[in-house]
């Protein structure tokens, strides 16, 4: 008998490490959606009515769509009348600095292993938490104030600076992108907020730490990061949720503007509870990203390291309009059990000599399904530009899936686009010439694995990268026999 | 310290080592040579513990101890090492991290403390030293696109930062140019102690005017059909084959 067979047969998931809840009081939304629960979340939030009138009319293009079918993932449909679409925390009086947010909310990260405290002083990581629905704290506010650069909670982002809210809030992703971008539009409740000027690079890494941690509610994070001509900035994202039995809905928006000579490059580490072994529970992860390189030579970076989730849906894209601008996907996705991905790209040439880059590695085990979707477009002004794809399946055992769509849809001749696919298996050889070095069949497996993933690792901040490592081989543990 | 007994085994059904016995003793070298498709590589793969071999009859003791019961990594971590025929290519990671990752879980199984980063790198050049290894060749990707010479001198310094007790060295020659045979050959040899022994499967006579062994075996047809000391080699260089394998093949249909 193969390895591979044994794979299947020794199938267990390893343990959710961050499948545990807090109980502690919280601010809730009554249960369902409608126009009254919008306002609800806008009153609650203090919100001008600008920002209440943007949801109504999202809210309002919500319910004429359908939720899209057209992925390769199955899941049963969510009720959405019976999520509770806003819990917060509740705080006697909204933290100044992150030496007044709650002890308990801090030992919540702790045991998330993101001692904020460590991560100021050790990483110097510039780090905003949205808990449930809130952001709870940013630190390294001042240092980054005296740069001019503005690190806050989207909420207090619509107080202090409603000027550039409103100049690119759904600029980039509008309401009426598509089903789940509308409903994050009608009722989400916090978010992060980035601009960084002119000129200015940021010294520091920025990253946020998402975790839902209420039973029944939905999470619709709103990410904008806006970076000025000639800029740069390094942004991460965590995320993690308690292990339920019922499936918890995430349905977040990313949209990151990039002007001349800018650079963004965005980090996530997706972790969030992918269900049980048998498949049941986990979160569903509908997500919206997309960056424009608005100005000429800008450029926007997409890393992802997905390991959670019992379903995703995510495809981080680039417009990129400016000439010279630069797009680049990398992802490496991994499906154990039954987990679903649909995860890839799009990568839209408008602008003359525009260059983007894909790389794709998927990894699937169990009876997991994977799958790439990419689109390269090249419009028509699009002189010149290039696109390069490199798509990889890795697969364990046989009962997996992994799949492929790449779209091409070229209205230029001159552009040069190549497309590159790989599936393989880790070989039995492999993992032999490893057992006979000493290494145990599990340490095989993820040192194959990190090594096959590496182009995308890379391309992680450092102590990322770590951290990734290790989600890798926690998410593939036991899945070789 | 090593004690093969009447050893059968095969794949898919198809016997391939029919009856092997041989005797190793600490501080010993022997070498198997034989003709193309006898089963060295076979023996040495049972050896190492390769899962697609199934040992139908016979036992093998190391340093005492019934070796074939034991998963492939523990045989390693108890000192058994195998330089390859044909090393196998691990894309993406490094013989430096690869080893870090092989060493350290060799010495968790022996109760030692992992070796740190400062440590880890001053074993690695005392040991590069030994096979005159480049070290650039050791961050690039383990086997991938290394040459056939790189490959197997890249085992030999995985043999040396391993420091097994028992050392199987499959054709480590081939692929070897001159110069490289005799480096490779002296690193091989000053791992050498009373403490530990070497079997070295090869073809030519050559690699053994470097590493002189005690005992020479032909393997022919799943046997070990012949022995003798290093003379039986020059004669093998000189004669081929044929005599052994019509002296086998006569009194087998007698
Ligand atoms: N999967 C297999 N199925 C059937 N026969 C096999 C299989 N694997 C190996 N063999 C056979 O086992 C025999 C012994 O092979 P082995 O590799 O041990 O020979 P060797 O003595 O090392 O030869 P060489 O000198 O060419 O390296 C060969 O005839 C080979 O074809
Ligand atoms: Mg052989």
């Amino acid at each position: 008998m193969s390895k591979d067979n044994q794979i299947l047969e020794d199938l267990n998931s390893k343990e959710y490490e961050h499948g545990w809840s807090v109980n502690f009081e919280t601010d809730e939304a009554p249960i369902g959606l409608n126009e009254d629960i919008i306002r609800w979340i806008s009153t609650k939030k203090e919100e001008p009515s600008w920002l209440l009138d943007w949801r109504l009319k999202a809210f309002k293009i919500w319910q004429g769509m359908t939720e899209p079918n057209w992925s390769n993932v199955n899941y049963l449909k969510m009720d959405l009348q019976a999520l509770r679409f806003y819990s917060a925390p509740k705080q006697s009086k909204k933290p100044k600095n992150i030496n007044e947010v709650d002890p308990e909310l801090i030992a919540i990260y702790e045991r998330l292993g993101i001692s904020l405290n460590e991560q100021k002083r050790l990483q110097g990581i510039a780090i905003d938490v949205v808990l449930d629905s809130v952001s709870v704290a940013t630190t390294f506010k001042e240092t980054l104030g005296k740069l001019g650069i503005i690190f806050c909670s989207f909420s207090e982002a619509v107080k202090e600076h409603p000027e550039l809210i409103q100049k690119y809030l759904g600029l980039v992703v509008p309401m009426t992108d598509n089903y789940y971008a509308a409903l994050n539009a009608a009722v989400f409740s916090d978010g992060s907020f980035c601009y960084i000027p002119k000129g200015v690079r940021c010294p520091m890494e920025l990253s946020t730490y998402f975790r839902i941690n209420a039973a029944n509610t939905g999470q619709f994070e709103r990410t904008l990061i806006v970076a000025d001509d000639s800029s740069y900035v390094s942004y991460l994202e965590g995320c993690t949720a308690p292990q339920r039995d019922e499936n918890q809905l995430h349905a977040a928006v990313v949209e990151i503007y990039a002007g001349a000579h800018a650079e963004v490059k965005y980090s996530t580490v997706q972790n969030w509870f992918p269900g049980d072994k048998d498949g049941k529970g986990g979160i569903y992860n509908f997500v919206t990203k997309r960056g424009i390189c608005a100005g000429d030579h800008s450029k926007i970076s997409w890393t992802q390291v997905e390991t959670g989730s019992a379903v995703t849906w995510k495809y981080p894209s680039c417009i990129l309009k400016g000439d010279y601008s630069i797009g680049e996907f990398y992802s490496v996705a991994v499906t154990n059990n039954f987990q679903q991905a649909d995860t890839g790209t799009k990568m839209i040439h408008i602008g003359k000599n525009t260059k983007s880059r894909i790389v794709s590695k998927g990894i699937s085990a169990g009876k997991s399904q994977n799958s790439y979707r990419g689109q390269v477009q090249v419009m028509k002004r699009a002189h010149n530009a290039r696109n390069f794809s490199q798509c990889d399946s890795l697969l364990m055992g046989n009962q997996c899936g992994a799949h492929t769509f790449p779209y091409i849809d070229i209205a230029n001749p001159s552009a040069k686009v190549e497309h590159e696919a790989t599936t393989s298996k880790i070989g039995e050889d492999q993992i032999f010439y490893c057992n006979q070095r000493g290494i145990a069949t599990e340490d095989a497996v993820a040192l194959i694995v990190n090594g096959y993933a590496k182009e995308v690792l890379n391309q992680l901040p450092m102590e990322f990268a770590v951290e990734a490592q290790k989600l890798l081989a926690l998410t593939l543990e036991g899945s070789v026999g | 310290m090593l004690s093969i007994k009447n050893l059968h085994a095969s794949i898919e059904g198809t016997p391939i080592l029919r009856g092997i016995n041989l005797e190793v003793k600490a501080g010993e070298v022997h070498a198997i040579m034989g003709p193309n498709g006898s089963g060295k590589s076979t023996l040495a793969s049972v050896l190492a513990g390769r899962e697609e071999y199934e040992v139908t009859e016979g036992e093998v003791l190391f340093q005492g101890k019934e070796l074939l019961p034991l998963s492939p990594e523990d045989r390693a971590r108890k000192g058994v090492f195998l330089a390859f025929q044909y090393p196998i290519e691990i894309p993406g990671v490094s013989t430096t991290n690869f080893l870090r990752t092989a060493l350290n879980q060799v010495r968790e199984y022996r109760g030692q403390e992992p070796l740190d980063a400062v440590k880890f790198l001053s074993l690695m050049k005392e040991k590069m030293a030994l096979v005159e290894i480049d070290q650039k060749l050791l961050s690039r990707s383990l086997n991938e696109g290394f040459s056939g010479g790189e490959k197997k001198r890249n085992e030999i310094f995985q043999m040396a930062m391993l420091n097994p007790i028992l050392s199987i060295l499959d054709e480590t020659d081939s692929g070897l140019d001159i110069d490289a045979l005799r480096i490779v050959s002296n690193g091989v040899n000053k791992l050498k102690s009373d403490k530990n022994a070497t079997i070295v499967v090869t073809h030519y006579q050559r690699l053994l005017d470097y590493i002189v062994p005690d005992f020479v075996h032909v393997l022919y047809k799943g046997r070990i059909v012949k022995s003798g000391t290093k003379e039986l080699a020059l004669e093998l260089e000189e004669k081929g084959y044929d005599w052994i394998k019509e002296e086998v093949d006569s009194t087998a249909t007698v």
